[in-house]
């Protein structure tokens, strides 16, 4: 792929987000600081600071007001950015749902921070994956670059016409937001004219005419309005669909990003790696999967048919890849990084099996929770992950479905 | 201020048509209704409307339905005042870019007192701490009445309502009124005034004044709700002139930090005999009507006492001895 | 509540519930008991009514010089009765 000339910046992941941010033409940033995500805010607040950018920065007083502001920011015609973790992802869990309901595309980046109590500053996933039913959609960045990369997709993919929902990019707390690596970032102008200026879908309003969906006061409309239960219905079906459409455009996102940056990321959804041929194989989503790459390397040269499925976007849920991906695995472990308490499992792991389901193939799937709270998991731990799989093929049968990680039993 | 320019007749006013349409499902009698009406009629330009859940957001945009013919927006309960800073910061950008060409966008934000002295408070503090261009109208119908008359911050002392009834050991709210707009005083904003639907003129007059204000303004608007309060709904408007004329809700506006009585409280306060007492206005309310017995009739000295009180402090604030 | 033929699908609406009708054509009239009637003789025409109505039923007419009452919306609540000045205005059972 011949591609645009670029420039290597050491970034962490968090400066990642605010670079991506500063080529995107945002026109409002409303935020609140978190740790894991601070970086974000204080590297945009000096990119304001010094006129780099031609944003309207908003400190609010809390997420909640932060997403707010964003989302009326974003129905008056703005591009909005927000960015938080943990516990401010979830005091904005109301307006997420909202958000999604308002069809605002607004993006933001997630840190992932484990959720309190007791209260921890460190990764896991937790706090996103508690987010999956609200009408987001969700793409896990397994590095610095790949958060870059995908800021700058996120916008495309939410304000597309057969999209307008609102997106999450979400990166590692710490092991992603503050390791720095090697970027490569794209020239101002091909970042800005990948995004392009906002366009707003047409909708009909009390005037009896078609308006672009914002507020304006020389088309005026009434936005988040009160549904009764003889209405409500369709506006969710129609969440759904866009979430259906987005598969596709996440696609063609990437394709043409991929065009012009030189790099990709799988299809844009799932990201396999050695999985042609594989008998054992694990499911991640964001940084460990670096980790499982390089243990999978291991395992291959010696000899062992080991792979490991990416998935970069969990939201909308790539179902079918899925499938095809894994049916012909005979014992796959999905990683999560989270739990589900009471839900036998974890998130990712229920979905899974659920993409594998209908297959008349039936591999065997057993889940491992890793990380919680930050807690490392080496290559040692995944090599063990592996061998449990080995021993699974061999027997035939499962003894233990779900298995903690590093845990201390 | 131009608005101190301005001149209208009741006719002016009569003519405007209603960008806060007829037709919405508010209860007969409605007085933060009427408050609507008149907040409306005192635009000047182009102007977007943001309002928290309550009663007037619900009754006015029932999906396909609505009442408002200014852009208009809701998200949620708590954050009509982030609502309102989102939309002024992007209006602000907007325009340094190009992409809008009106040389100004009036922002009010709407809520009652649910959406402003309890679950708002934050996003409200939080705005105005922010110095955001726009100005903020509290309907206060001293509970929240949207979902089945619950007590609020706002509700005054000794009002029955469904979470603070009036009953056999407790005479309804044992706490006074949160003092809202000397809340909002105290975080130097250059505009708050405090408005009674009864005073019309005054009303507008007040709503023009905050919109033309650069910052943040502040409107404490009364409204009387005739199913909460248990009143006569034919009563609404005049129960709006008795709160001012017992003091319990005075009239003024604090600008730039300085009291000023508002004509109708002035009068009182310069003939201190046209003031009434608070039973004439506590005795057409059934929300009060536990006071008028033999258990509970001292609660009624102790709201004339808080009344006076707080009345003598304001005209200290407003330099009257 | 039960789902009209007329009513459309998700598929024929517009995103995110933007209202597409004007109140103006939800009649509210017919929540009234009790009807304003004006005696425009006593009428002095101060427009105290038309400011005050919570549902904006009355109308100033400039063309007419005159007040038109809007009984297509008016909840009879009484209002106008209750403050006008004159007591042009009487509630009468409808």
């Amino acid at each position: 792929m011949k591609s645009v000339e670029q420039k290597v910046l050491a970034l962490n992941g968090d400066e990642a987000v605010a670079y991506a941010v500063k080529q995107c033409d945002v026109d409002v940033v409303a935020a609140y600081p978190i740790t894991p995500q601070t970086i974000i805010v204080e590297r945009f607040s000096e990119y304001v600071a010094n006129g780099e950018v031609e944003t309207a920065f908003v400190c609010t007083e809390s997420e909640h007001s932060a997403l707010t502001a964003c989302l009326a920011a974003s129905l008056t015609g703005a591009r909005a950015f927000t960015a938080s973790a943990s516990a401010g992802l979830a005091l904005m869990h109301e307006m997420l749902f909202v958000t999604s309901g308002c069809r605002a595309p607004v993006v933001m980046a997630i840190a992932n921070r484990a959720l309190s109590a007791p209260i921890n500053i460190h990764g896991d996933q937790s706090d996103t994956m508690a987010q999956r039913d609200s009408g987001w959609i969700q793409i896990y960045a397994e590095n610095a670059q790949e958060v870059y990369d995908s800021v700058i997709q996120a916008f495309r993919i939410a304000e597309h016409p057969e999209v307008l929902l609102p997106a999450m990019v979400c990166l590692d707390g710490f092991q992603l937001s503050h390791s720095v690596e090697n970027v490569n970032v794209l020239p101002d102008d091909v970042v800005k004219k990948f995004v392009g200026v906002r366009q707003f879908p047409k909708v009909l309003t009390h005037e009896g005419k078609l308006a672009p969906l914002r507020l304006d006061p020389h088309n005026p409309m009434t936005l988040g309005p009160l549904a009764f239960p003889n209405y409500y219905f369709e506006f969710k079906r129609q969440q759904e669909e866009a979430m259906k459409k987005a598969l596709e455009v996440i696609r063609q996102v990437h394709n043409e990003y991929a065009e012009i940056s030189g790099r990709s990321y799988g299809d844009g959804l799932l990201d396999p790696y050695h999985l042609e041929d594989a008998e054992i194989a694990t499911v991640c989503l964001g940084s460990t999967a670096g980790t499982v790459k390089a243990v999978v390397d291991e395992l291959r040269s010696e000899g062992v048919k080991a792979g490991l499925l990416r998935i970069r976007a969990f939201r909308p849920l790539p179902v079918e890849g899925i499938r095809k991906a894994l049916e012909n695995v005979k014992a796959v472990a999905v990683m999560d990084r989270s739990m589900s308490f009471g839900g036998h499992g974890g998130a990712v792991f229920h979905e899974v099996r659920h993409a594998l389901y209908d297959s008349d193939k039936r591999p065997f799937i057993v889940n491992y929770i890793y990380g919680l709270g930050g807690r490392d998991t080496s290559p040692m731990q995944i090599r063990a992950i592996y061998k449990d799989l080995q021993e699974i093929v061999q027997k035939g049968h499962v003894e233990t479905p779900i298995k903690y990680v590093g845990l201390r039993e | 201020m131009q608005s101190e320019e301005w001149k209208f007749t009741a006719k002016d006013i009569a003519e405007k048509p209603d960008l806060f349409m007829s037709g919405h499902r508010a209860c007969a009698g409605c007085a933060p209704a009427a408050v609507m009406r008149l907040i409306l009629k005192a635009t000047r330009g182009p102007t977007i409307v943001t309002m928290a859940t309550g009663c007037m957001e619900v009754v006015s945009t029932i999906y396909p339905y609505t009442s408002w013919a200014v852009p208009w927006l809701h998200t949620a309960f708590e954050n009509a005042a982030a609502n309102a800073s989102g939309i002024e910061a992007a209006i602000k950008v907007l325009r340094k870019k190009g992409r809008i060409k009106d040389e100004h966008v009036d922002v009010i934000a709407i809520a009652g007192d649910g959406g402003t002295y309890d679950i708002g408070i934050q996003a409200l503090s939080g705005a105005v701490e922010r110095g955001h261009d726009f100005l903020f109208v509290l309907y206060d119908n001293e509970a929240y009445m949207n979902t089945g008359i619950q007590r609020s911050g706002g509700t005054p002392l000794g009002a029955s309502t469904t979470t603070s009834p009036a009953g056999e050991v407790i005479p309804g709210k044992l706490e006074p009124k949160k003092p809202i707009a000397d809340i909002m005083v105290a975080h130097e904003i250059p505009y708050v005034a405090t408005a009674s639907p009864y005073y019309w003129r005054d009303l507008i007059i007040k709503v023009r004044k905050g919109l033309e204000v650069e910052g943040p303004a502040f409107l404490h608007v009364f409204a009387p709700c005739p199913r909460g309060w248990r009143s006569d709904p034919s009563k609404s408007i005049e129960l709006s002139r008795l709160a001012v004329e017992t003091c319990v809700f005075p009239l003024w506006e604090c600008i730039n930090g300085e009291y000023q009585l508002s004509a109708p409280s002035k009068v009182i306060a310069m003939a201190p005999q046209k003031k009434k007492p608070v039973k004439e206005y506590l005795a057409v309310q059934g929300r009060f009507r536990h006071l008028f017995t033999p258990k509970y009739e001292k609660l009624i000295d102790e709201i004339q006492r808080i009344t006076d009180m707080r009345w003598q402090k304001l005209l200290k604030k407003c330099g009257i001895a | 509540m039960t789902l009209k033929e007329k009513e459309k699908s998700w598929k024929e609406i517009s995103i995110a519930a933007v209202c597409w009708k004007p109140s103006t054509e939800f009649l509210t009239g017919d929540w009234k008991t009790y009807k304003p009637v004006r005696d425009p003789a006593k009428c002095t025409r101060c427009l105290l009514c038309v400011i005050f109505c919570p549902d904006g039923a009355i109308h100033w007419k400039a063309d007419r010089n005159d007040i038109e009452f809007d009984y297509n919306y008016c909840k009879g609540c009484g209002v106008c009765a209750n403050e006008c000045p004159v007591k042009a205005i009487e509630m009468k059972l409808e």
